[in-house]
Parts: C-alpha cells; structure tokens; sequence
C-alpha cells in the first residue's frame, strides 16, 4: 500500500508540474499585456510599456519566465500582478470566499444526493424512482447561470416580498402537502391501503402544519421552542437507533434517548451561554456533544452493544445539537430581517456590507448570502451523485451475496445497510472525490452569477489584462485540487477495494 | 420502460409456451429493439429531431433559405414593446388562438427578430456541439485504443498526456484557448473545445482495450501475422463502439452545457456570431424588462441537453442491458 501510495503521488506532482507549463504558455498568449499602454500619448508611453515589462518580466523568453514563477512558487511567493498587487494576498481572500462558497453546497449535494439515489435504487421502477430519475436528468440538463440568473430574480424577490407577509395561499398548502404526501405514499412499502393510508395522513399533518404556521405568522419570526426541540430529539434518538441496529436492541436505544434527553436539558440551561456565542464556544460546545454522547453510548451499551450503541448515541446527539443551533437562528431571524431591511435572502455578493450583529446574526446574514449559489449548485450537482448512486446500489442488489443475506433471514435493515450500502458506496467515495477536485474550478460560474468577488475574479483579472499570474493563482488552486483529490480518490478506492492494489 | 417490459413479458412467454418460432436476431437488431423500447430515449429523439429541423429549415442554412421570412440581424421598429406574439392557447379556451403571429419569440430592444435570432444561435450551438462530439471522440477513441493496446511506453506517455488535460479545469482550458482564437470563427473554436473534452472518452476506451486485447480471437490474430493496425481498426475497435456511442452522445450534451458557459463569461462565442449561451450574455440585463429575451434561449439550451441525456441514456441500456429489465 506505502508503495502505491509513493508512485502515485511521484506521478501525481510530474503531471501537475507539466500542467502548470501547459497554463503558463497558453496564458501569455492570450493577450497583449501592453495594448492599452500603447495607447498613451507619446511622452508617457515609453515609461509606462517599460514599467509593465519589467514587472511582468515581458522582456524574458516565456521559458525564463516560467522558470521565475516557479522558482517563486517553491518559496511560496506567488509573484505580482499587472499592477503590482501580491497575487498572494488576493489569492487568500478569494479562496476564503470560494470556500466557503463551496463547502455547504458540497456537502449538502453529497447527503442528498446519495439518499435520494440509494432510495431511489431501493424502490426501483416505481413512480418514486421514475421521477426522481426524470428530475435528475433536467438538473443535468441545466445551464447554471441561467438557474442561477433565474433564482436571482424571482426566488430571492418573491420571497423576500412573500416574507412582508407571511401567510401561504390555500393553492399553496395543497400543493405542496399533494407532493410530500405522494413522496410518503410512495416510500411505502406495503398493498394498496397502507400505501393511501400514508398519502393521506401525509397531505392532511403537511396541511394542517402549514395552516398553522401561516395563520400563526411564524415565518414573520420562526423559532422551534422547547417542545419541537424535544420531540425531534427523541425522533432522531428513535431514526438513528434504527438506522444503526434496528429498534429490538434495548441497550443502544437505551443510550440514544438519554443522549437525547441530555441534549434537551442542556438547551434549557445553556440558554444564557448560547445568547451571543463567540464561534470557539460554539465549537467547543459540538465537540462536548460529540465527547458526552459518545460516553453515554460507551457506558450504557455495555460489552456487548457498543460497537452499536456509541455511534448511535453520537449521531443521535449531532443531531440533537444541530436542532438547538437551528432553533438559535430563527430566533434571531426576526431582528435580522428587520436590520437589513426585510430582505433577508441576498442575491449579490459574500456578505452584507459592515454588518455587525451577535453570532447568530451574522450567522444569517452569511446564510442569506449563501442561500441562492448553493441551491444552484446543489440542483446542478445533486442529479449524478442521484445517478450514480442508484446505478452502482443496484449493482450490488443483484449480487450473489445480498441473496445469500436475505435467504439466511436477515433483516431488510441489515442486508441494506450493512451488505449493500458498504458496498455500493465504494465506487460513489472515488466519484465524489473527483468530483470535488472539480469544483473549485466550476464554481467559477457561480461566482460570476451571484458577484461574489472569489477565484473566478482571479481568473478573469488575469484574461483580462493578459496577466498570467493571478491565472496561474488560480490554477494553482483549482487544478492542484483536481489533482490531489483524483490522487485521493485512487488511493482510496485501492483501500476500500483490495482487488486493485493487488492486481 | 417498465410497463413495456412486463406487458412484453408474457406475451414471449405465450409465445415459447404455445411451441412457436423463436426469432432469431443480430446483435445490432437487438441494441435497435432495445433502445427502441426506451422512452423517455424515443422522446428525446422526438424533441433532438423536432430541435435541428426547427433549426435549420427555419432561417435556413448558408446560401439556402429557410421559410421564416425574417433575418436575424435587420433592425427594425419594435412593435408591442417587442412582446412574443407566439399564441398556443386555442380561443374557445381564453387565450388568443393559435398562431405564431409576426414575432412569435418578441424582439429585442432594437427591432431584431427574436425567433430568428435564437434558431441562428440554436443552429451555432448544435453544430459546435457535434464538431465537439466527433473530435473528441475521434481523439479520445485513438488514443485509449493505443494506449490499452500497446502497453508500455506508449501507454505510460499518452495516459500521462491525458492526467494533463484532466489536471487543467475545463473551463479554464477552454476559456484561454478560447481566447486566443478568439474572431477566428466558431469552427475553429469548437475544434479546440473538443481537444479539451477526450479525456473521458480515451479512459474508458482504454479500459475496454485493455480487457478485450487479452481475448483469444485477439490473439488468434496476432498469431497469423495481423498488423496491429488492422487488430486494432477491425478487432477489437468494433467491439468497444457500444461504450464509443454512448460517451460521444453524452459529450455532445455536455458541449452544448459548456459551449453555453463559456459564451455566457465572455470566453466563448463573440460577436458578431452568436449562440445559446451569447444570447443570454447579450440580454442578461434584460431580464426584469424583457423575460422572453432571456427565456428562449435557455428553454433550447435546456431542450437540446435534454433530449441528448436521454438519447445517451437509452443507448447505454441499449448496449449494457445488465440493469434494466427490459427483455430481449
């Protein structure tokens, strides 16, 4: 394995350095870097072509000056732009901001992705299925920057009017309670009746919710509260439990809902800690909820469960930490809006101009901002992880050994998420990885669309004026990505798969 | 898919039950049939054809003229605020009949046919996207087929080739050569898009090599003398065009994607010619005055990736049937 890893990363650094000679030529190519001090009137001319030449090095055959750039990257200097700017220093901010950017909208891509593949490949053939397939393949269809233009002029407007008043139309609560009580009705498995049983609870609990909610104006100021709190602690105590080893297990179930009940104390007492949090409190705190959990699982399984009972505790209280932080910022929601005028959904930009509020303040003004990039992002991304999943899921069902899981009478729980998903996740893992290393570099056309000044700001700089380095600042990032993580995703999948290392 | 699948189930099995013939069928028939089993595959023809003939017979191609009246770049007053006049709802239902009317896709702010406009930028698109799909298939095809089947040296040097171009963002790949032959034409322009698209393409060719070279009436070949050329052109090639088709289609679909984004940041497409992607550049600011300018092209851009995905998809069924149901 040590020597897989050494060749591959010995290939991997040869190809980047030949990549970079590749961006380098074709970069001093595109444009003349001089045309616009051409122009200038006869006396200032000389000095200012001179001046540019001697900073971007014009007078040196390209190969010395790919040679300087590169001897300045080793030193980690990346070198200055056309006007002089540290490329170095641009490149950190941009980068912050691309990264942040792209992190919410991968993850949430990935989680939704893969469920909705994995259920999807579960119900296979059915409505369910065949939507879901039809859905992924028009995000895949999707220009970004349209959907994006698109979102940007009536999502975020229409919303931010609806929010002025927040009661939902009647044709509104039937619809949307029509489409989740199909999606439940089609999750089902079962005849006919407990199929419409379903459906129709579904659409009348969606219904009544949504009436309450707009009759209340909670969308006005949202919040949880302490009951929603604890309920859905214990909910994500029971979903957890059962997702991990299955309801009969008393111990594991055991550990989850004092993890549960812990959390739900811990919201009440913490309540003054949580009212302004700096965010290393808030840090220490997730990771306390990760240790305390963990304990609960430890000691509460006993010998025989905790292989069980500890990931199901920590996942269970994650959550229930996750609840609380939610319930957090809709309380603040209201006082937010009303700072930025009532137009919390943003459409331009990383941030609002000098703002300043408590924690969770800001924490809503980067969510606003970051609402609409990542929805597109997430329905451009989210179709071939759906795609992918459910081709490699089913893959795996149709496998000798799942039969062989079901014929000696394991759970439906069991054969699925200890014999299929294990084993259907290993090709998504080297996907997802290629796929992030990608993402730097398509970000680009979001940036654009929702003006956040990030990479992409590099890059067109550099087009621009003909100026290769803030270019070369940018691949450096985006294409290092894709190196690195098609290196990781090899490496990986030679880890998670056996048979091709040793082939 | 399905439904076609079980409602052809029984009746090849009242078939083989009642004695009768079984047919025999090549395996071209066999991918035929299939693929014409596929749907939402047969719709996305439907829509691909109903796309290029739109395209090309309305405003014509070069010297040949269509049978849209109007061209794409005469100015003219704008009548109705440029509104589309274009008019599907009968009028026994409220709407105002069916018809096309002078402009059925409106006008833009200084007079031009928008209908026009956007079948000149349909044609653009749709013929990038196929030079894109024949030279990176043709590229990608060779080099996957050279490097699985000579091995060595050969295939160290092309498979590093290839980790170059995968290491370079296509975007930023593209939009610098995009650049530089920048006023040269789109020919020219979407041949080095599809230099930048073969990466995929030599991979899984590669891949199919590699197995296939290793079958006995390979080396049956080899060991009557066979050049490696002719191996590699009548043997073996022929026995990977299933995956070839289905990546070339799939390619095409992505060209339009990203001929269209690469348009849209300026790196692409230039006037005086236009594309999909051009025209919502050009009237992005449009879009809270004049929607429709906006609306159309991406509607086609939509439409034509679309049908192409779907084409894509009843392919591959049609040549891997592994995990559909759908019988023979």
């Amino acid at each position: 394995m040590l020597v897989f890893i050494a060749r591959r990363l010995f290939v991997s650094i040869w190809v980047f350095l030949a990549s970079t000679v590749v961006v380098f030529f074709l970069s001093t190519r595109i444009r003349d870097p001089l045309a616009d001090a051409r122009q200038l009137p006869d006396g200032a001319r000389e000095a200012a072509m001179a001046e540019i030449s001697e900073r971007m090095g014009l007078d040196d055959p390209v190969l010395v000056r790919y040679f300087n750039w590169l001897a300045d990257v080793v030193t980690g200097d990346l070198g200055v732009d056309r006007q002089g700017q540290s490329v170095s220093a641009a490149l950190e901010g941009a980068f912050t901001a691309t990264l942040q950017l792209i992190t919410g909208a991968t993850v949430l891509a990935i989680v939704i992705g893969i469920a909705v593949g994995v259920i999807s490949a579960l119900r296979q053939y059915t409505a369910l299925d065949q939507t879901v397939t039809f859905v992924a393949f028009v995000c895949f269809s999707l220009p970004m920057f349209w959907v994006g233009t698109l979102l940007k002029q009536f999502l975020a407007l229409d919303f931010n009017d609806w929010l002025a008043d927040p009661t939902i139309s009647p044709l509104f609560v039937g619809g949307i309670s029509l489409i989740v009580g199909l999606a439940c009705g089609s999750l089902v498995v079962g005849d006919r009746r407990s199929r419409l049983t379903a459906f129709g609870s579904a659409t009348a609990a969606m219904a009544v919710l949504l009436l309450v909610l707009s009759a209340t104006e909670w969308f006005a100021d949202p919040g949880l509260g302490p009951i929603v709190i604890a309920l859905s602690a214990v909910g994500g105590a029971l979903g957890f439990t059962t997702l991990v080893t299955g309801l009969e297990w008393q111990p594991p179930l055991k550990a989850a809902l004092v993890t549960a009940g812990i959390g739900v104390v811990a919201a009440l007492a913490l309540g003054p800690v949580l009212e302004d949090p700096e965010l290393l409190t808030v840090v220490g705190l997730a990771l306390l909820t990760v240790a305390i959990s963990g304990a609960v699982g430890w000691f509460l399984g006993g010998e025989l469960y905790r292989r069980t009972a500890v990931p199901a505790s920590i996942l269970t209280g994650v959550f229930t930490g996750a609840v609380i932080f939610t319930d957090r910022m809709l309380q603040s929601f209201a006082d937010y809006s009303e700072s930025v005028g009532g137009r919390p959904i943003s459409t331009i930009g990383a941030e609002t101009p000098n703002y300043s509020g408590t924690f969770w303040e800001s924490g809503l003004d980067s969510v606003g901002h970051l609402a609409l990039p990542t929805l597109a992002l997430v329905l451009i991304s989210l179709a071939s992880y759906t795609r992918y999943t459910r081709a490699s899921m089913l893959e795996v069902m149709n496998q000798d050994y799942v039969r062989t899981g079901r014929a000696k009478g394991l759970s439906e729980r069991a054969v699925v998420t200890r014999h299929v998903l294990r084993n259907g996740l290993i090709p998504i893992t080297t996907l997802v990885a290629y796929d992030i290393g990608t993402i730097v570099g398509g970000a680009v056309l979001t940036e654009e669309v929702f003006g956040w000044s990030a990479m992409g700001s590099l890059l067109f700089q550099g087009i621009e004026q003909g100026d290769p380095m803030p270019i070369m600042a940018f691949f450096l990032v985006a294409g290092g990505a894709i190196v690195v993580f098609n290196m990781v995703a090899d490496i990986v999948y030679a880890f998670l798969d056996p048979r091709i290392r040793l082939s | 898919m399905t439904r076609n699948a079980e409602s052809g189930a029984p009746e090849n099995e009242l078939n083989a039950a009642h004695g009768m013939s079984v047919v025999a069928r090549s395996q071209s028939q066999l991918v035929r049939r299939r693929f014409f089993r596929h749907r939402g595959a047969l719709a996305g023809m439907v829509l691909f054809g109903l796309v290029v003939i739109l395209a090309v017979t309305s405003i014509g191609a070069g010297p040949i003229p269509g049978w849209w009246d109007k061209d794409p770049t005469t100015t003219g007053s704008v009548v109705g605020e440029g509104r589309p006049t274009l008019s599907v709802l009968p009028g026994f239902l409220g709407g105002g009949g069916v018809h096309l009317g002078e402009h059925p896709f409106g006008q833009d702010n200084v007079g031009r046919d928008y209908f026009a406009l956007t079948m000149r930028g349909a044609q653009v698109s749709l013929l990038i996207a196929v030079i894109v799909g024949v030279v990176a298939t043709l590229v990608g095809t060779v080099v996957g087929a050279l490097a699985g089947y000579f091995r060595g040296w050969t295939e160290s040097v092309l498979m590093r080739i290839t980790d170059v171009v995968i290491a370079v963002p296509t975007l930023l790949l593209a939009g610098l050569i995009g650049v530089i032959v920048a006023g040269r034409g789109v020919v020219l322009f979407a041949f080095f898009l599809g230099l930048c698209m073969w990466t995929q393409i030599a991979r899984l060719v590669r891949g199919e090599v590699l197995s296939l070279r290793e079958k006995e009436y390979v080396e049956a070949a080899r060991s009557v003398g066979t050049s490696a050329r002719r191996i590699i052109f009548k043997h073996i090639l022929p026995n990977t065009v299933g995956i070839i088709i289905v990546s070339a289609t799939l390619t095409i679909a992505t060209a339009v994607l990203t001929e269209s984004a690469l348009s849209f940041l300026n790196l692409g497409v230039r006037p005086p010619d236009t594309s999909l992607g051009r025209l919502i550049t050009d009237y992005r600011t449009a879009l809270s005055v004049r929607p429709w300018l906006f609306y159309w092209p991406g509607a086609f851009i939509i439409a034509i990736a679309l049908s192409v995905n779907f084409i894509g998809d009843g392919l591959r069924d049609a040549f891997d049937p592994r995990q559909t149901r759908v019988r023979d």
